[in-house]
């Protein structure tokens, strides 16, 4: 149920990056729009992981992308360590994109076929770097290095040489070498093996300790984002649905959408009791013309009228954990707001 | 070295070899592969990228075209021998008897056709039925894999459906002539989670139905847990363990198969739990390594196992075979694992979870 509302940021001042009312919309003619990115809300302290988790379509990828401002969003505010990076012209944004970096999907095209590693991850440096080329390269090893690719014998080969799992090391070297605060994968591990994305996932969490780096991390695998995030917000369809502490959204989802997700989310035990019986059959509508309302009902076995006529707002569950939902899976700890009278705690096997 | 009565079962596999010439010599990508199965049961081949669990389902159903292919061994399918009959031999058994649905739904149907026609094209070739007739069996067919308003679909292109959608209509076209064996080729890899979850329900629906063998393939332990009755782990063009699904689980021996779950990130651990990555990569197939192909990123690898390759043994449960010089759980594997730990063997500390740079201070962040 897809919400809007801004109930679950922190006080200003404490985040590194602030995002307030992110709307992003793409004309596709006659007057139409595709409403990518719907009244998204988060923050992000120094040091954090925000795991932005929901099914292709959903937005996550152009909340990323807005977030550098490419493309700029319509409507929203972006701000970064203090600075409004909406109300930037071009050239001080160019220049604030040195702190923000990003990791693509698909580790092997990310990369120039035709230039060897060590121009690659060099490549950011030619901007901004030392121009000396020896300064240049040193940061370029010591950066290669420490995403384990031997500096040496990677220099002069070329991206084909190297696995996907080493390629999409080689990119995080290239989004590292600027020394950025911010990095935002965009589904570094989904095209890679489950035994790879392990090493992926481990070097990202050590690389953040050395570094102090802060991530978004976008997926579309709950274990995965589970793993790596310290919040997780949920979007559908381009609004956000539950926003909490990573460990507290698995144990207790109050989004029904959430936990549609959990329950689909293959776990390797056979004991499992399957559902197979799950009516979800649904399908993302179409975002050029969303439902009214919640934009799930059309997928929800808890929606009714309410939900098509009034949109929900992020409510307070618990201070981790705020939920976009008129009849969400578990009480809400606010008495003036219309709570489902079949509210019945959180189904499904989730913990 | 097959378990079950080969009497019963739909599809028995010998000695399976599928090696590529190339100039560097021959990649060894199915390199003496067992198994069987019987009608109306699932098989689950899992393995990394690689190991060969593609080129398998591939040489199985005759669909190694490429020239540079040498299978030998034995397919035995109800009886006759598959392997080497021309591909216009396996034409007749394509569609009627054996079936497959590939990966990636986005490039395995033709773009610029009507799905309808494509969905009934071998219906009309191997059943002979007029244009009409396929209309109305390929409207039913695009019924039962659920898809809705089954016949204002039959005239839409490919691009005008999502990604399951049209994951739904290639499985409407490998059911469409009642195969016998099903090949499932991660089926759902390509797809969000909601969706796997929807296609491999309908999957399991239609093969129990039509009671037809299915053979499904898949990196990923997660999909095949539940979903099949016994499941063959591949390394290196080998199988190395087979076992019932629940003694998978539950009496896992090789190294390599409790690697792959280990590596699986779940939900159930806490934040920030560092997952037991597999070391290093899969060996080179045209030339393995000696002994044990997984011995270089084994945490239980000893001297033995590099230099003697383990064949597959018989172990304490029905219909569980496994190849490991040091098997999981046993006492040499134990001792091994510590030997290694002490030595400092990267796969061992990785297993260990003490692999991490610099001191871990994920914990401290406040949240």
């Amino acid at each position: 149920m897809a919400g809007s509302g801004t109930a679950h940021l922190r006080p200003t001042g404490e985040a590194l990056l602030r995002v307030e009312d992110l709307t992003v919309e793409f004309p596709v003619g006659r007057n139409r729009v595709v409403h990518a990115v719907s009244g998204i809300s988060f923050d992000i302290v120094k040091g954090e992981t925000l795991g932005l988790v929901g099914e292709s379509g959903c937005g996550k990828s152009t909340t990323g992308r807005a977030l550098i401002q490419l493309p700029r969003p319509t409507r929203g505010q972006v701000t970064l360590g203090g600075a409004d990076l909406s109300g930037l012209d071009e050239e001080s944004m160019r220049s604030l994109r040195t702190q923000v970096q990003m990791i693509f999907q698909d580790p092997i095209s990310s990369l120039n076929p035709r230039r060897a590693v060590g121009e690659v991850v060099a490549e950011p440096l030619h901007v901004w770097g030392p121009a000396d080329k020896e300064a240049q390269w040193e940061r370029v090893s010591r950066m290669l290095d420490a995403v384990g690719i031997d500096p040496d014998t990677a220099r002069y080969k070329y991206p084909h040489e190297f696995s996907g799992g080493q390629c999409q090391r080689i990119s995080i070297a290239r989004a590292l070498v600027l020394e950025p605060e911010l990095i935002i994968c965009d589904e570094p591990v989904s095209a890679l093996d489950v035994s790879v994305q392990a090493q992926i996932l481990n070097l990202l969490e050590d690389l953040k300790a050395e570094y102090g780096l802060t991530l978004v991390f976008i997926a579309h695998d709950l274990a995965v984002v589970k793993n790596i995030s310290d919040r997780v917000a949920v979007m559908y369809l381009g609004k956000m649905c539950e926003y909490a502490e990573s460990d507290e959204l698995y144990a207790n989802p109050a989004h029904p959408y959430t936990q549609l997700l959990m329950e689909s989310l293959p776990v390797p035990d056979p004991g499992i009791d399957l559902q197979t019986d799950v009516t979800d059959e649904g399908e993302l509508p179409s975002p050029i013309s969303p439902p009214s309302g919640c934009r799930f009902r059309t997928r929800c076995e808890r929606a009714d009228a309410l939900c098509a006529e009034v949109e929900p707002t992020m409510r307070r569950v618990s201070d981790e954990h705020f939920v976009a939902c008129h009849h969400p899976l578990i009480d809400l700890d606010e008495s003036s707001v219309h709570i489902a009278a079949t509210a019945e705690g959180p189904g499904g096997e989730s913990t | 070295m097959t378990a079950a009565p080969a009497d019963h079962a739909a599809l028995v596999v010998e000695d399976l070899r599928t090696h590529f010439s190339v100039p560097a010599g021959a990649v060894k990508a199915v390199d003496g592969v067992s198994l069987s199965l019987d009608r109306g049961r699932t098989l689950g081949v899992v393995g990394e990228s690689g190991s060969g669990k593609t080129v398998l389902a591939r040489t199985i159903m005759g669909l190694n075209v490429a020239g540079n292919a040498v299978t030998t061994g034995s397919v035995m399918y109800e009886g006759k021998e598959l392997v080497g009959r021309s591909p216009k031999e396996m034409k007749a058994l394509w569609g009627t008897e054996m079936a497959m649905v590939f990966q990636d739904p986005m490039t395995s149907l033709n773009p610029v056709v009507k799905v309808g026609r494509q969905l009934t094209e071998h219906v009309r070739i191997h059943l002979g039925v007029s244009k009409s007739e396929a209309r109305s069996i390929g409207t039913d067919l695009l019924r039962s894999v659920k898809i809705p308003e089954a016949s204002e679909r039959f005239d839409v292109y490919p691009h005008e459906m999502s990604g399951g959608m049209r994951q739904r209509v290639c499985i409407a076209m490998a059911l469409a002539c009642s195969p016998e064996v099903l090949f499932a080729d991660e089926p759902t890899t390509a797809l969000d989670v909601t969706v796997q979850h929807q296609i491999l329900n309908l999957l399991a629906a239609q093969q129990r139905d039509r009671n037809m063998a299915m053979i499904l393939v898949t990196h990923d332990l997660g999909v095949v847990a539940g979903r099949t009755d016994e499941i063959a782990v591949m390394y290196a063009g080998k199988v190395v363990e087979k076992a019932p699904t629940a003694t998978l689980f539950n009496e896992m021996r090789h190294p390599y198969t409790e690697a792959l779950l280990n590596s699986i990130p779940q939900t159930t651990r806490p934040k920030h739990t560092r997952l037991a990555a597999i070391t290093g990569r899969p060996p080179d197939l045209i030339n393995p390594p000696p002994g044990c192909s997984f011995a270089p990123r084994c945490p239980y690898a000893r001297a033995r196992c590099h230099e003697e390759e383990p064949v597959l043994q018989i172990a304490g449960t029905s219909g569980h075979q496994f190849a490991c010089h040091t098997p999981v759980g046993s006492p040499a594997a134990t001792e091994a694992f510590e030997a290694n730990l002490a030595e400092g063997l990267p796969a061992a500390l990785v297993a260990a979870g003490q692999d991490a740079a610099p001191a871990n201070q994920q914990t401290d962040w406040a949240d």
